[in-house]
Parts: structure tokens; sequence; C-alpha cells
């Protein structure tokens, strides 16, 4: 009985590496309280042992995916299991072992079956009506490395950084020393220092914080030029704000918050590369935003957002759908900031047609000049500066 | 003590939790169970998500009345803190009292202090009442739509649900001789933190599928006939494959059934459901695309599969 917990208890740490090995974030905490539960439960059927490990070990709805391709694998076949052990284990045999036959097979079957699954996934997720187009080109992207003075420069420009609605208030209640309402545990603290004779007013007031920003990011083959710059604004402005969350979209769309989320700005850039597969393909707008009004604009579009739109706007299907998809944006959110790179050229007029359609729709049109650096990048996004930011004027001028 | 306010021992295996969430007739599948058992079990809060109208709260309620525990509900919203979800100090008794003492010319401040802050004054609100100890067992706490609130409260929460214990400078610590069961709910409307989610046992509440919607359907609405209650589910099922925003959920699927055994309905058609669409899809964007022909083609489809499977 002994032995076969032991070889049990075994299974779940190997299985837990090989969640870790998937991309799931299983702590020891996890394999500990993972042990403990099958404890509680007892494996009785398949089933209730999956839903058991499940409880355990997956803490976001999106890895469940995941959790079932490694579990299917990992419990049913047997045969693999050792094999599977002694890929995962950290410490390389010291004797140079000849590969196995069938070691890529599995290899194969652990790893590419979950990126495969995982991208079909995402595919169905993202838009279901999506055809495969022969515009869509799927290809890497390799940046340039960031040298330290660029860090240095872009940290110091996203520090001047103010965008439209600094800061908004909250519901929360801050002391402040001009605040509406009397905050009595302060008043009564500071009163008894003095034996409650005098009764000293303290106050609370709301307080305010910068809005979530919400960043969607044209990749497409006309707005590759620019990707790079902006990525590097998005981290920049990742690392110094809280609550910035990042979309790319080409052909499909990809949330990289995560991977802008390292510190390191080439780290970052480099994983945002390895999980968006659509770089510098066509753009399809409408679909994109539609399939982020849909599954994303529910869950990161809460607490007044400003809504940062990086695209040139060049759609080829600029019909009805791309119309009610962007208004269905603006109407989710604080402000809704267009930035459109081609307005750095003289005479830009808004004659496209995917222009002409979201331009009623947003808050803010702002022309980006000199995209060299990202210091040029925040100062044309200064309230104030560039007198063209009302969409109205750029409508005016085309009619 | 009569034999009925007794709480009821928590069940002994998922199948027991199966019943006991039959008993208050909520149909749960084994995914639920198995989850919901190991979070009583091993008395760790359970972390429910799901879009909204699937029953995250009502398993909270269920497991309150089929076990015989008080619930104590806590409901979030942007802003709450914690003197409206731990305690707060009654200023107004304190005043007095302080007053009181002057009167008797108390000298002591230290003492005052010590008498002004002691547990007479306390007024307990919903997370540090589920950690008093009741007569009929350790309550069931329900912290309702955690993603209401904004990431500064969640940091309160983390003590209470990793030690089950809560820190009062003025007084101590207060810890539960007995942790209540811990029901979070979650629409997603954004991502709760890392920290949080660890302490807890997670389950994504997905919709159910035909043959669990019909039961439910059956048994939170008696009243509808078989056949009714077949069209309606299968409607419902077919509509969650439609490109709509909101799909509706099973409280729709509820509300839509009890409407139409109100309005005496046998059987679906397309007037009908033009007509009640409002029950099912809050979004006029939605109602406008099933609006004319494609409510028909889609009873159509439905009609169709269902006699293919008779």
């Amino acid at each position: 009985m002994a032995e076969t917990n032991g070889r049990l208890a075994e299974n779940i740490i190997y299985f837990a590496r090989a969640l870790r090995a998937a991309g799931i974030p299983v702590g020891p905490g996890a394999v500990l309280d993972a042990l403990a539960a099958v404890d509680t439960a007892g494996v009785g059927t398949r089933d209730d042992f999956y839903w058991t490990l499940h409880a355990v070990f997956v803490k976001r709805h999106e890895h469940s995916v995941l959790f079932d391709q490694a579990f299917r694998i990992f419990f049913r076949r047997r045969g693999y299991l050792d094999q599977l052990m002694a890929m995962m284990l950290p410490q390389a045999p010291s004797m140079p072992r000849p590969p196995e036959a069938g070691a890529t097979r599995i290899q194969e079957a652990l790893f590419s079956g979950l990126d495969d699954k995982l991208k079909k996934q995402q595919e169905i997720e993202l838009d279901t009506r999506m055809t495969v187009s022969d515009r869509e080109v799927l290809q890497r992207k390799d940046f340039a490395q960031m040298t330290n003075a660029e860090i240095a420069a872009a940290k110091d420009a996203i520090k001047r950084l103010v965008l439209p609605l600094a800061e908004v208030r909250t519901r929360r209640l801050a002391p402040h020393p001009r605040g509406h309402l009397i905050d009595i545990r302060r008043t009564l603290r500071s009163s008894f220092k003095g034996g409650g004779d005098f009764i000293d007013l303290r106050f609370v007031g709301p307080k305010s914080r910068p809005p979530p920003v919400v960043a969607l990011l044209d990749i497409s083959g006309s707005m590759s030029q620019y990707s790079r710059i902006f990525l590097h604004f998005l981290h920049a402005l990742t690392d110094t704000r809280k609550r910035v969350s990042t979309f790319l979209f080409g052909t499909r769309l990809t949330n990289v918050t995560r991977a802008l989320r390292e510190r390191d700005p080439d780290d970052a850039l480099a994983s945002c590369s390895a999980v968006v597969p659509d770089w510098s393909g066509g753009t399809r707008i409408a679909s994109s935003l539609h399939a982020f009004n849909k599954l994303w604009a529910r869950r990161v579009l809460t607490q007044g957002p400003v809504v940062l739109l990086i695209t040139d706007g060049l759609e080829r299907d600029a019909d009805d759908n791309l119309a009610f998809e962007i208004d269905r944006l603006h109407r989710s959110c604080r402000r809704l900031v267009w930035l459109n790179p081609l307005l750095r050229f003289e005479g830009f007029e808004a004659r496209a047609r995917g222009i002409k359609t979201m331009l009623p729709y947003v808050d803010e049109f702002r022309p980006i000049h000199n995209l060299e650096s990202i210091g040029a990048l925040v100062a044309s996004m200064q309230p104030g500066r560039g007198a063209g930011a009302d969409p109205k004027a750029w409508m005016q001028k085309v009619a | 003590m009569t034999n009925k306010s007794l709480p009821r021992p928590l069940p002994a295996s998922i199948d027991a939790t199966v019943a006991l969430l039959a008993e208050g007739q909520y149909l749960a599948d084994r995914s639920l169970a198995t989850v919901l058992y190991l979070a009583l079990k091993m008395g760790r809060p359970l972390f429910l998500e799901g879009e909204a109208g699937v029953g995250k709260t009502e398993i909270a309620k269920v497991l309150s009345a089929t076990l015989k525990r008080r619930l104590i509900r806590l409901q979030c919203y942007e802003g709450l803190d914690i003197s409206a979800a731990v305690y707060e100090w009654n200023y107004a008794a304190q005043m007095i009292a302080i007053r009181a003492a002057e009167a008797e010319g108390e000298q002591d401040r230290e003492r005052l202090e010590r008498d002004v802050f002691s547990e007479r004054f306390l007024i307990k609100r919903p997370l540090l009442q589920a950690l008093e100890p009741d007569a009929s067992g350790a309550p069931v706490l329900l912290i309702d739509e955690i993603d209401r609130t904004d990431e500064a409260f969640e940091a309160f929460l983390l003590e209470v649900l990793s030690d089950f214990q809560i820190t009062i400078p003025e007084l101590g610590t207060v810890k539960a001789a007995q942790p209540p069961a811990v029901i979070i709910t979650s629409n997603r409307t954004r991502e709760i933190h890392d920290a949080l989610k660890r302490r807890c046992l997670y389950h994504w509440l997905a919709y159910p599928s035909a043959e669990r919607e019909l039961a439910i359907v059956r048994s939170k609405v008696p009243g509808v006939s078989k056949r009714l209650s077949e069209q309606v589910v299968a409607f419902v099922q077919a509509l969650r494959k439609q490109d709509v925003f909101k799909s509706p959920g099973v409280a729709e699927t509820l509300d839509w059934a009890a409407a139409l055994s109100e309005l005496d309905v046998v059987a679906l058609d397309p007037a009908t459901v033009s007509d009640t669409l409002g029950v099912l899809l809050k979004y006029q964007d939605d109602i406008a695309k099933l609006e004319g022909s494609k409510v028909k083609e889609l009873l159509d489809e439905v009609k169709s599969e269902m006699r293919a499977a008779e």
C-alpha cells in the first residue's frame, strides 16, 4: 500500500513538472496541495482523479486546455511514463546516453501536441468565422536589440508622458487634507493624544489614480517599420504603470500583456515575437476588433480605461462590420485615442475608406510625426500639442 | 435545541456532494462536485469563475441551506474597504465612554484607550462575523463578484483566506476556531491577482450540457410541459453557438421557461420567440441580429434536430 502511494506521489510530482514545462505555473505549494487532495478524495475513477488534480493545478481558465492535454498524455500511455520522467529530470545523466528510439516522437507527442492544440483553440476562440486567407503571412519578427541609452531615454520620456485623462477619481477613500468626509477613525486617534479635550478633525477624500490603459497595436505589413518603437513604448509603459494591457493584431488578435511584463525590453520583445504568429501579414481590423470586443472587452475594459488604437487604418474590407465594432469599442471605454503614423506625411488626408469609417468613432486622432524615438512619440501625445487631434477636423477636410 | 437546527456533517465523498447539492435542487456535474468536496474537506476557499448566470452564487446558497449553516454574504463593489468588510469601531459609543470617564475623573490615559478599544465597541462586518464560532457550525462565507472591487481590497483578503484570521491593530488577532466554507465568485471582468488565486481551489463554471440544462429546467420550473422544456433548452443551446455578444446563461433559460409557461405557450413558434427574446438576450445588437427570419431559421433547425433524435 505504502509502496503504491509512494509511486503515486512520485507520479504527481513528475506530472507537476510536465505541467510546468507546458507553461502552467505550478509551485511546490501546489504539489503539496495535490498530494493532500488526492489523499482526501482517494484515487477512485479516472475522472475523479482528473478533476482532483484539475482543482489544484489549474488557476486560470485558459490553462484548462493545457492541463487536459498533459493529463491525457501523461496518465494514459503508461509506457511513456518512464521515458517522460527521464526527460523531465533536472539533473542530466552523468553518462551521455545514446538517444532512445522514439524519444523525439515522445517529445513531439508531448509538446508539439500541446502547442497545436493550444493554437487551434486560440484560433477558434478568436474568430469562429475566420477562414484561412492567402494574405495571411505567418512569420516571426526579429527586433534589433535596444541600446542602454535608448532604454534610458525611453524610461525618461515615459515619465514625462501625460496621457489623456492622466488621473481619474476612484471610489476608494484615502486621507486627504481637504477631503469632503471626516475620517472618524483618525480623528478619534489623534484626539486621544490630547486626552480627548480637543477634537482635531481629519479628512478623507476620493483617491485618484491613472486609469487603465489598453493598447491595440496593428502589426500588419504596412505598419511593420513602426512596430518595434511602439512595442518598446508599450513595454516601458507596462513597466512604469499598473494595469496596462496590450494586444497585437494583424490577421488575428494576440494578448501579449504577460510577455511585456518581462523586465528586460529585449526579452519582452523576444517573447512577444514568440507568441505572435502573424507579423507583417495582412490586416483584418474589423475581425480583430470583433475578437477583442467579444473575448476581451469584458475582461480588460473595466474601471474606465483609455484605449490606444495604433493602426494606419488601411483596411481592405471597410464595411458596416468595421463601423459596428469600432462603435462598440468606443462605447465601452472612457476615451478612444487613435495614433496613426500615416499622419506624419505632409498633406495627409483621411481618404482611405477604413480611415473614413473609423474616424467618427474616435475621441482623439493623433498624428505621429517623427517616429524615430520614444521621446518624439511621447511628445506627440501630449494634450494640447498637435491641434489636429480632433477627428472632426480631419473629417471636414475631406468632406 | 431541536434536531432540525443541528448542523449536518460535511459530505464524506464526491457522490455525497452531488447528492447534497441535488437535495437543494442544484444539479452539479462531477467536476464541480469534486472541487467543492475537496474545498470543504481540505478547508480551502473555492474560487468560481464563469459567465454571468451560470449559478455561481447559487452554490453558496444551496450549500448553506442543505448544510443548515448560516450564510454570510459579502457583496463586493468598487471602493469596498476594511470598515465595510471587516470591522469598524463604534465611534459614537467610544466618545460617550471617554466623556463619561472624564466626568468620573479618570486620569490614566492608557487605561482609557484600552477600555475604548475593547470588543464592546467593535462593530463586526461580514468577514469578521464569518470567523466567529456559531452554534450551527462554521458558516458559509460568500464573497460575491470579487472582480468588482479594486486590487487594494484583494490584499485584505489574503490573511483571511490563508489562515482564517484577522488582525485588528488595537485588539489583536481574531482566529476562527472552525474555518468557514468560503465561496468566492468572479465574472472575470478583470484578472484577479495570482496571490489570491493561489490560496484557493479554482473552478471554471461552464454552461451546462443540454441534458443537464433540461434536468435543471425540469426541477426549477416544474409547471412546464416536457415538450416545451425540451424545445426551450435546445433553442438556448443553439443560441449559445451563435455569434452573440452575451450568450444567455442558465438563469435566462429558467426565466424564459417560466415566462413561456406564464404565457400558456405549449410549443415554440417564431412569433412567440421574437416577442420574448428580451428575456434571453440583453443587448439590443444581439436582439436585432436575431429578429426576423433568423429566429425561424434557428427554430426550424432545432425542431428538425429534435425530430431526428426521436
